[in-house]
C-alpha cells in the first residue's frame, strides 16, 4: 500500500529547487569535483550515474551539506546552502548515505523516530505531530505491522525501506539516495524503487546514485552522468544514453536497446575496449 | 565459522520472537531498575560489617533502635548509601555516553584509562604538596578528561576505529602506564602512599556528606551534559554521516560526551576513587532491558548504576567479615566476568 492510496495522509511538501554553482569538491588536497553547474529538476526523479569514484557520492554528500564545498555553491531556493544552520538544512533535505549501519536489536520505529532529530529541539520534544510523520512514512514504506522488529531481522529489502522510511519522516522537499539498490535483488530492487516513485509522486525532488544504467534509464526522469569529477552528460535517459556515452564512462562497447514496456533505454554491454 | 554463523542467525530469531513493543521495553526496564535499586539501598542500610545486624538496624529505620545502631545506621551507612548511588549514577551514565561516542560496547571509563587518568592527577597533585583534604574534584576532572582524550586519540589511530577488543587493548595499555606512574610517586613519596594507599582502589566507606557537597555539582553539571546531548549522541549510533544528514554536529556531539565523562568520572573518582567496570556493567544491563537507544539505556542506568555500586559495596561489607573488602575489588570481580562474556559472546553488539 502506498501513501497515494491513503488519501489524507499524504504530507504537504513544498516543492525545492536545488542547484550547484561552479561547484568544487574534494578532500584535503586532492580535488574530486570540478567546477559543476547542476540543476536538479523539482518533483522528479534524477539519477546520478557514472563509474566507481567519479565523485557521486561526494556530491550527494554535499548537496545535503555533509561536507562543504572547496569552491562555488549548493544553492537551495537560489540561497547558499551553506549559510544554513545545520539542522535547517535538514528540515529541507535528507540524506541516505551507502552502507548506513545500525546498532543491533534496534527496532524499525526506532529507526524511522530518528528521522524527526531536525524537528526536535531542547524545547521542542517529541510531539503529536512526529507520532504522525512517523506513522506516515512507515506507512508509505508499507512497513507498519514489522514496525517493532530489530532491524537485523529483516531482509535486504525491507532493512533499506526502513532507513529509507527514517528519511521520510524527516519530510523534506528533497530526498537523496546513494546507491539504495544496491547488494540487493531483483525484487528488493523493485520494493525500493516503487518507494521512490511514490516519494517524487508527493512532490519532492529525489536524487538517486545508482550503479546500473538500465536500472536509472527505467526509473529516473532525469539523468546526470559523471567522469572524473564532470558532468559528461545530462537530461532524459532516452536522450542521453547512447553506445557513445556508455563508452566514455566505462569504456565498455555496447548496444542500447529500447525496453518493449517502458520505452526506455537498455544497455547491453558487447566487450571492454578503450584505455580504461 | 559456519556453526557460528548459525548461532547468530538463530539468537537473531529468538531476538525477534522475545523483543516487546519499546513503550513496554522502557517500563519494564524502569520497573526493574526501581526494583534493584530499592533493594539495595535497603540492603546498604541494613548490613554491615560490623556488629550491627540487619535486626537492629531495621529497629533504627522503625524508630526505636539502640544508640549504637543509631551511629552506624544514621551516620555510617546513610552517608556511604547517598555517596554510593551518586558515584553509581554518574559511572552507569559515563559508561553508557562513552559507549555511545565510542560506538563501542566496551569503551567504559576504568577501562579506557578515564580513572587512571583522573587518579594519577590526583595523586600527582598530592605529592606535589597539596592536602587530600583540601583538594576539589577539578584535578580529578582534569585527569579523566586527558585520559579521555588520549584514549580517544589512540583509538582513532589507523585500524582500531573499528575493532572494539584494540579500542580496549589501546586503553589497557593507557590504564597500565598510568598506574605505574602512579605507584612510582607513591613509593618515592612515603606521606602521599598513606594519604591515598585505600582510595587508590576505590571505595565509599568513609565518606561523608562534606564528600557530596563538593562532589555534587560537579556530578550534576556532567548528568546535565550527559542529557543535553542525549539526542545527537544517540543519532551518532547510525553513523556520522546519517546524523550529519538528521542536522547534528558529530564533533560538537562528541565533544559534549568527552565533557561529560570526564565531569562524571572526575567527579566519582575524586569522591571514592576508580571504580571499574561499572561503567561496563550497568549499560551491559540496560541494553539488554530496553534494547539500544541512548537516551532509553540513560533513563535506566540512572536507576541501575546505583544499584549495581550498592549491591557490590554491601558485598564489600560482607565477604570477608569483619573486615572491608575495598569496593574497586568487588566491582572487578563481577565485572571482569561481564567482560568477558561480552568479548566472547557470538554476537558482540555493534553500536
Amino acid at each position: 500500500m502506498s501513501l497515494l492510496e491513503a488519501p489524507g495522509t499524504q504530507p504537504a511538501v513544498e516543492a525545492a529547487d536545488l542547484a550547484t554553482e561552479a561547484l568544487d569538491l574534494g578532500y584535503d588536497g586532492t580535488r574530486v569535483v570540478h567546477a559543476l553547474d547542476l540543476r536538479l529538476p523539482p518533483g522528479r526523479v534524477t539519477a546520478i550515474v557514472g563509474p566507481n569514484g567519479c565523485g557521486k557520492s561526494t556530491l550527494l554528500g554535499a548537496l545535503a551539506r555533509v561536507h562543504g564545498p572547496q569552491g562555488g555553491a549548493v544553492l537551495l531556493d537560489g540561497r547558499d546552502l551553506a549559510t544554513l544552520r545545520p539542522r535547517d538544512a535538514a528540515r529541507r533535505i535528507g540524506l541516505l548515505p551507502q552502507q548506513a549501519d545500525a546498532p543491533d536489536g534496534l527496532t524499525i520505529r526506532d529507526l524511522v523516530r530518528y528521522g524527526r532529530h531536525p524537528h526536535q529541539g531542547l524545547l521542542r520534544q517529541w510531539s503529536p505531530e512526529d507520532a504522525a510523520a512517523v506513522h506516515r512514512a512507515l506507512t508509505a514504506a508499507d512497513l507498519l505491522e514489522l514496525a517493532d522488529r530489530p532491524l537485523d531481522t529483516l531482509s535486504g529489502g525491507q532493512r533499506q525501506r526502513a532507513w529509507i522510511a527514517m528519511v521520510v519522516a524527516q519530510e523534506t522537499a528533497v530526498v537523496l539516495l546513494d546507491e539504495p539498490t544496491s547488494a540487493l535483488d531483483l525484487g528488493h530492487q523493485l520494493e525500493v524503487l516503487d518507494l521512490v516513485h511514490d516519494l517524487a509522486a508527493q512532490g519532492r525532488t529525489v536524487v538517486l546514485v545508482l550503479h546500473d544504467l538500465s536500472t536509472a534509464c527505467r526509473h529516473a526522469d532525469h539523468l546526470v552522468a559523471m567522469c572524473e569529477g564532470r558532468v559528461v552528460a545530462e537530461g532524459p535517459p532516452a536522450d542521453v544514453v547512447t553506445p557513445g556515452l556508455v563508452r566514455e564512462l566505462y569504456g565498455v562497447e555496447s548496444v542500447v536497446l529500447r525496453d518493449p514496456t517502458s520505452g526506455t533505454p537498455v544497455v547491453c554491454p558487447v566487450r571492454r575496449v578503450g584505455t580504461r | 565459522m559456519d556453526d557460528r554463523l548459525a548461532l547468530r542467525a538463530r539468537s537473531r530469531r529468538e531476538t525477534a520472537q522475545g523483543t516487546p513493543a519499546p513503550p513496554r521495553r522502557l517500563a519494564r526496564g524502569l520497573a526493574w531498575g526501581t526494583a534493584a535499586l530499592a533493594a539495595t539501598v535497603l540492603a546498604s542500610l541494613l548490613f554491615g560489617a560490623g556488629e550491627v545486624g540487619p535486626g537492629r538496624a531495621l529497629a533504627v529505620l522503625a524508630g526505636v533502635g539502640d544508640d549504637d545502631a543509631r551511629f552506624a545506621v544514621l551516620q555510617l551507612r546513610v552517608p556511604r548509601t547517598v555517596v554510593a548511588v551518586a558515584v553509581g549514577t554518574a559511572l552507569g551514565v559515563a559508561g553508557a555516553v562513552l559507549q555511545t561516542a565510542a560506538r563501542n560496547p566496551l569503551a567504559e571509563p576504568g577501562l579506557l584509562g578515564v580513572s587512571a587518568g583522573a587518579s594519577f592527577a590526583v595523586v600527582l597533585v598530592i605529592a606535589s604538596g597539596a592536602g587530600a583534604a583540601a583538594l576539589g574534584p577539578w584535578v580529578a576532572v582534569l585527569g579523566a578528561g586527558a585520559g579521555c582524550l588520549l584514549a580517544l586519540g589512540a583509538a582513532r589511530l589507523r585500524g582500531t576505529g573499528d575493532d572494539p577488543v584494540r579500542l580496549v587493548l589501546a586503553g589497557a595499555a593507557l590504564s597500565a602506564l598510568l598506574g605505574a606512574a602512579t605507584s612510582i610517586v607513591l613509593l618515592l613519596d612515603q606521606r602521599t602512599a598513606d594519604e591515598v594507599r585505600f582510595w587508590t582502589v576505590g571505595s565509599v566507606a568513609g565518606r561523608d556528606l562534606g564528600t557530596l557537597s563538593q562532589v555534587g555539582p560537579v556530578l550534576a553539571a556532567g548528568l546535565a551534559i550527559a542529557l543535553l546531548a542525549a539526542r545527537p549522541l544517540s543519532a551518532l549510533a547510525l553513523g556520522d554521516t546519517v546524523a550529519q544528514g538528521l542536522g547534528h554536529r558529530p564533533a560538537r556531539a562528541r565533544g559534549l560526551a568527552m565533557a561529560a565523562v570526564a565531569l562524571l568520572v572526575g567527579g566519582s573518582v575524586a569522591a571514592a576513587g576508580p571504580i571499574a567496570f561499572v561503567g561496563l556493567v550497568v549499560p551491559f544491563l540496560a541494553r539488554a532491558l530496553v534494547g539500544p537507544d541512548l537516551r532509553r539505556v540513560l533513563a535506566v542506568a540512572v536507576l541501575l548504576g546505583p544499584a549495581v555500586v550498592l549491591a557490590a559495596d554491601v558485598a564489600s561489607r560482607l565477604l570477608v567479615r569483619p573486615y572491608e573488602m575495598p569496593l574497586g575489588v568487588v566491582t572487578a570481580l563481577i565485572g571482569a566476568p561481564v567482560l568477558v562474556a561480552v568479548v566472547r559472546s557470538t554476537r558482540m553488539p555493534s553500536l
